[in-house]
């Protein structure tokens, strides 16, 4: 069933590889101690991993191009049924109610340990959630969204370290100073074809982090700022495990504030402007949308979200310090928004859970974290680019039938 | 009845050494079909890109003036989205709709420009948001009647067939209430039938108090529907007037049977 | 004034090695208007091959000229292997797709191969062999202008003399202009765009690839991070000369090494990067044609 065609390429291919590799997964020197290791066996794995992986490959696409003819309708109905279950108010309801549920019991139901770092997984829910109005409804590529998180986490650290100010009267602030240092951003840069605006911003992520980094006397440099007072709750004095506790729930408010605000905002004018503003620049324009200004705002409203969440982050941590708002941290985030579906909100969520709780679990796995989420982007990207759950966007359906329709 | 809503003095265009558009003149009167020919590459979508801010003219003035106001508004070097929202708004020769937004939708963006709702709105969703939001589907539910869309409302605008498409174009320009309607190539790739019914539709829409410019090809279309015709061929106008006057003018036959037989 | 010239020298050296990994971005971009961010990373695989067939070979005694060629040799092989199987499988699938995907897919590589590296081999800093030795010659103005800065001056020279070559007078240079014009009616004329695409990559690689070698044996150490910094750098390089733009990359790769060395050199060193980002956001904001680039107009 299987031609031997294909397996004589997917030879080639493990040839090609075992080649490719071999100096970097084969050799290992230290230059030091001047001894060679020769490791075999990697040279070994390559070959049969390419081999396995390019023939799975090749019945993907051989089952792909068979199923356009007779089994498209089979699968459009299974991504239907999905569609509709997020779709339809009495199956998306109960759903919800029960998540939110679980998320509500989860402390009670698991150690601290697990809620903490369940509280990690949900910030970068609202990260994703904050990136995905950028990236995924206005089609802009932030690869600087990290600075946004270091400017809520830092405004935190030093308002407290200098004003001796509290976490809730920060916590808007920092939003606000993120969407600001966004909107003085956007401003010059949003004019930029869209490649021109990852790379601008990646290069102010970068100048965030380095101006952190060496203007010591204002953000005390590359050793950061410890001892940050966690959350306050009416002046009560908290144990740690407690402490711990309340910042998740926190933090679920929040995850349940985003996806309110975000799911209406993507049903609005102006999330209407987003959609068609990624899909047509110039027809948006001559339809008399400000191209600037819309763009504008869902840029400064994703800083606003990256904002918030770095104020919880430096009260969860107690200590922030440059290292942790490197460009790798930017593409985590946008890892989390291409593997869940750009423009989803249930994809998001998805994503982030699976990247952040996943490393978390498998520990053996942990140090291939980074290779993973670079191999996920490439994956996504060249496989299924709308994400694991395409955006089920309600579209505007036209019901009520005008007495003038009728008499035609 | 002097009075011109579109003053177009000597527009000149450059793109790099080339005049693309060379010292053009151009006006529209209130209720006005204004067509503006010429063989392939003679600059008319260029022109059209100029008035519309996609382009800035080199030099010369476009001045858009309210057929109900005295007031004019020079638009040079104003953003496209400002000038659509002045009252002048367009098509494009090669279809630009939102093809994964449903043909509502796609109208419903022509209503940007005059509604207002903004973070705010859509996130408490008040009255005022609500009833705008209905005003918007209904308005563009009417104008899709109008263009004979409304069984394909809820279709992704990437369905429709060609003509659809070019319809859906002009549903979406009116939408955004202009009393100016510049069509590029609208009958572009229509079989005769559906060439009929835009000859209707443009006709009603005239009828309805809007003046409109178009570019086209078909020289039946362009005769029987113009009052006006403008003759553009190398950057240059070489001819206006009447249909019949056109017709008969010697630079237009020049331009048209000496460096262009097909057409 | 030695400290002006001796910076001068620095300024210039730093240069051309941005020019050999920047002329791999703009041939790229040129051509399928690409952002290769994975660029950078080939850079850097080219100096960890040769940094890896170097040490074997001074290992196993071999004599210091056969080290330098077959280490160069090595680095632009299996450089150009990686450059050639990355478009093959990260951007080609997605030629027809909206411009984002590639540029994702290409972030997604570089991160990729990064970690490849970090996990195959260290995360440590590894010290290079110096490759290149002390010429005698050299010994009167050696506090000014080092060996190293010598070679890499002439390497440099000769590989964009070659380049200038290859892309004027030879065929597949011929295509490639054809092809960065026109890739329709590049195919219409009976060009394989496909090939000549894996040529571009192939080529840039094996250039980022000598790049690779020089600057590893010029600061003594490398590690898998340095093809992110040298690739960002070489990018802003590209941009500062006009995208696109191969005499463009040149230049703005000396413009860029000069200016960092001064600004280093005289104001501060801490800010090192900063300069170059700064730059970078600004020629964007201000002038994204770059020095030597056509502006695009947009077809409507």
């Amino acid at each position: 069933m299987f031609p031997v065609k294909e397996l004589k390429r997917s030879f080639l291919i493990s040839i090609w590889f075992s080649f490719l590799t071999f100096p970097i997964m084969v050799i290992k020197v230290d230059a030091i101690e001047r001894v060679v290791s020769w490791r075999w066996e990697n040279m070994f794995f390559i070959a049969f991993g390419s081999f396995f992986i390019s023939i799975l490959t090749k019945v993907y696409f051989l089952r792909k191009e068979r199923r356009t003819g007779r089994k498209k309708v089979n699968r459009e109905l299974t991504e239907a049924f999905m569609q509709r279950i997020l779709r339809e108010p009495r199956f998306l309801y109960p759903l919800s109610l029960a998540v939110l549920l679980f998320a509500l019991l989860f402390p009670a139901l698991f150690s601290t340990y697990q809620t903490n770092i369940m509280t990690t997984a949900l910030m970068y829910v609202v990260l994703g959630l904050g990136l995905n109005v950028v990236v995924g409804v206005a089609g802009l590529l932030d690869l600087g969204y990290v600075a946004f998180y270091a400017v809520g986490a830092y405004s935190y650290a030093l308002l407290n370290l200098y004003f001796d100010m509290g976490f809730w009267a920060v916590l808007p602030l920092g939003g606000l100073f993120a969407a600001f240092l966004g909107i003085m951003l956007g401003f010059p840069v949003l004019r930029l074809r869209g490649d021109y605006l990852a790379i601008v911003t990646l290069g102010f992520g970068e100048i965030i982090r380095l101006v952190l980094e060496n203007w010591s006397a204002f953000s005390q440099g590359p050793s950061g700022i410890a001892n940050i007072p966690r959350p306050g709750f009416f002046g009560m004095e908290m144990s740690f495990d407690s402490g711990i506790v309340y910042i998740y729930y926190i933090v679920v408010a929040l995850v349940v504030f985003t996806i309110f605000v975000v799911n209406r905002l993507q049903d609005s004018r102006l999330g209407r402007a987003w959609l068609a503003l990624r899909e047509d620049e110039i027809a948006c324009q001559a339809m008399g949308i400000d191209k600037t200004r819309t763009k504008l705002i869902a840029f400064s409203l994703g800083a606003f979200w990256a904002g918030l969440v770095g104020v919880i982050f430096a009260a969860k941590t107690t200590f922030v310090n440059p290292a942790s708002f490197t460009f790798l941290e930017s593409a985590i985030i946008l890892s989390i928004v291409v593997l869940g579906g750009m423009g989803s909100i249930v994809g998001v969520i998805f994503g982030a859970l699976i990247l952040i709780l996943m490393p978390e679990y498998l520990r053996a796995l942990s140090e291939y974290r980074m290779l993973a989420f670079g191999g996920i982007l490439v994956v996504m990207m060249v496989f299924k680019p709308d994400g694991i759950i395409s955006n089920v966007r309600r579209s505007y359906r036209f019901k009520k039938q005008p007495a003038k329709d009728v008499i035609e | 009845m002097t009075k011109t809503i579109l003053n177009v003095t000597g527009l000149t265009k450059n793109f790099g050494g080339i005049k693309a558009i060379d010292n053009v003149d151009l006006d529209i009167k209130p209720g006005e079909i204004v067509a503006l020919i010429g063989p392939n590459g003679a600059g008319k979508t260029t022109f059209f890109n100029c008035l519309t801010g996609i382009y800035t003219p080199s030099s010369g003035d476009i001045v858009l003036c309210h057929p109900n106001s005295e007031k004019e508004i020079r638009l040079n070097g104003m953003k496209p989205n400002k000038i659509t929202e002045q009252g002048m708004a367009r098509t494009f020769q090669n279809i630009r709709l939102f093809p994964t937004m449903s043909v509502l939708e796609n109208v419903m963006i022509g209503r940007h420009c005059r509604t207002h709702s903004l973070i705010l709105g859509a996130i408490f969703r008040g009255s005022a948001t609500r009833r705008e939001e209905r005003e918007i589907v209904d308005m563009s539910y009417e104008i899709l009647i109008k263009v004979g869309l409304q069984k394909e409302v809820n279709e992704e605008a990437r369905n429709l067939s060609y003509g659809a498409q070019r319809r859906l174009e002009i549903a979406r320009a009116l939408a955004t209430e202009p009393f100016l309607l510049l069509l590029d190539e609208p009958a572009a790739g229509m079989n005769p039938n559906e060439t009929e019914d835009l000859v209707g539709l443009i006709k009603t829409i005239c009828g309805e108090g809007q003046s409109i410019l178009l570019i086209e090809h078909d020289m039946k279309l362009v005769m029987s529907l113009s009052d006006r015709i403008f003759v553009m061929d190398y950057g240059k106008k070489i001819a206006q007037g009447t249909p019949e006057e056109v017709r008969a003018n010697p630079a237009v036959i020049k331009a048209y049977l000496g460096e262009d037989v097909d057409a | 004034m030695d400290y002006f010239i001796e910076l001068f020298f620095v300024g210039l050296t730093r240069g051309s090695i941005y020019a050999l990994i920047a002329l791999g971005y703009t041939m790229v971009y040129g051509i399928i208007g690409l952002i290769n961010f994975a660029h950078g990373e080939i850079y850097m695989i080219g100096a960890f091959t040769s940094f890896i067939v170097a040490t074997v070979l001074s290992i196993y005694g071999f004599p210091l000229l056969a080290i330098v060629i077959v280490a160069g040799l090595a680095a632009a092989v299996w450089s150009s292997a990686y450059g050639y199987t990355i478009e093959k499988l990260a951007y080609r699938p997605l030629r027809k797709a909206p411009r984002l995907a590639p540029l994702i897919s290409a972030i997604g590589m570089s991160i990729f191969l990064q970690n490849y590296v970090l996990l195959a081999q260290t995360s440590d800093f590894l010290p290079f062999p110096e490759l290149i030795p002390e010429f005698d010659f050299m010994e009167p103005v050696a506090h000014i202008v080092g060996s190293s800065d010598l070679v890499i001056l002439i390497v440099t020279t000769l590989v964009m003399l070659g380049l200038t070559f290859l892309i004027k007078f030879t065929k597949i240079g011929k295509a490639m202009r054809a092809t960065a014009q026109d890739k329709t009616m590049a195919v219409l004329v009976g060009i394989n765009v496909d090939r000549v695409i894996s040529a571009t990559f192939v080529i840039g690689s094996a250039l980022a690839a000598i790049g690779g070698l020089l600057i590893a044996s010029h600061v003594g150490q490398i590690n898998f991070y340095i093809g992110f910094i040298a690739g960002i750098k070489a990018f802003t390089a590209a941009v500062l000369g006009g995208i696109g733009s191969i005499p463009g990359a040149v230049l703005g790769s000396l413009v860029l090494g000069l200016t960092e060395s001064f600004a280093t050199g005289y104001i501060s060193s801490d800010y090192e990067d900063v300069f170059a980002f700064s730059l970078l956001v600004l020629i964007l904001i201000f002038k994204p044609s770059g020095l030597l680039g056509k502006a695009e107009t947009q077809k409507v």
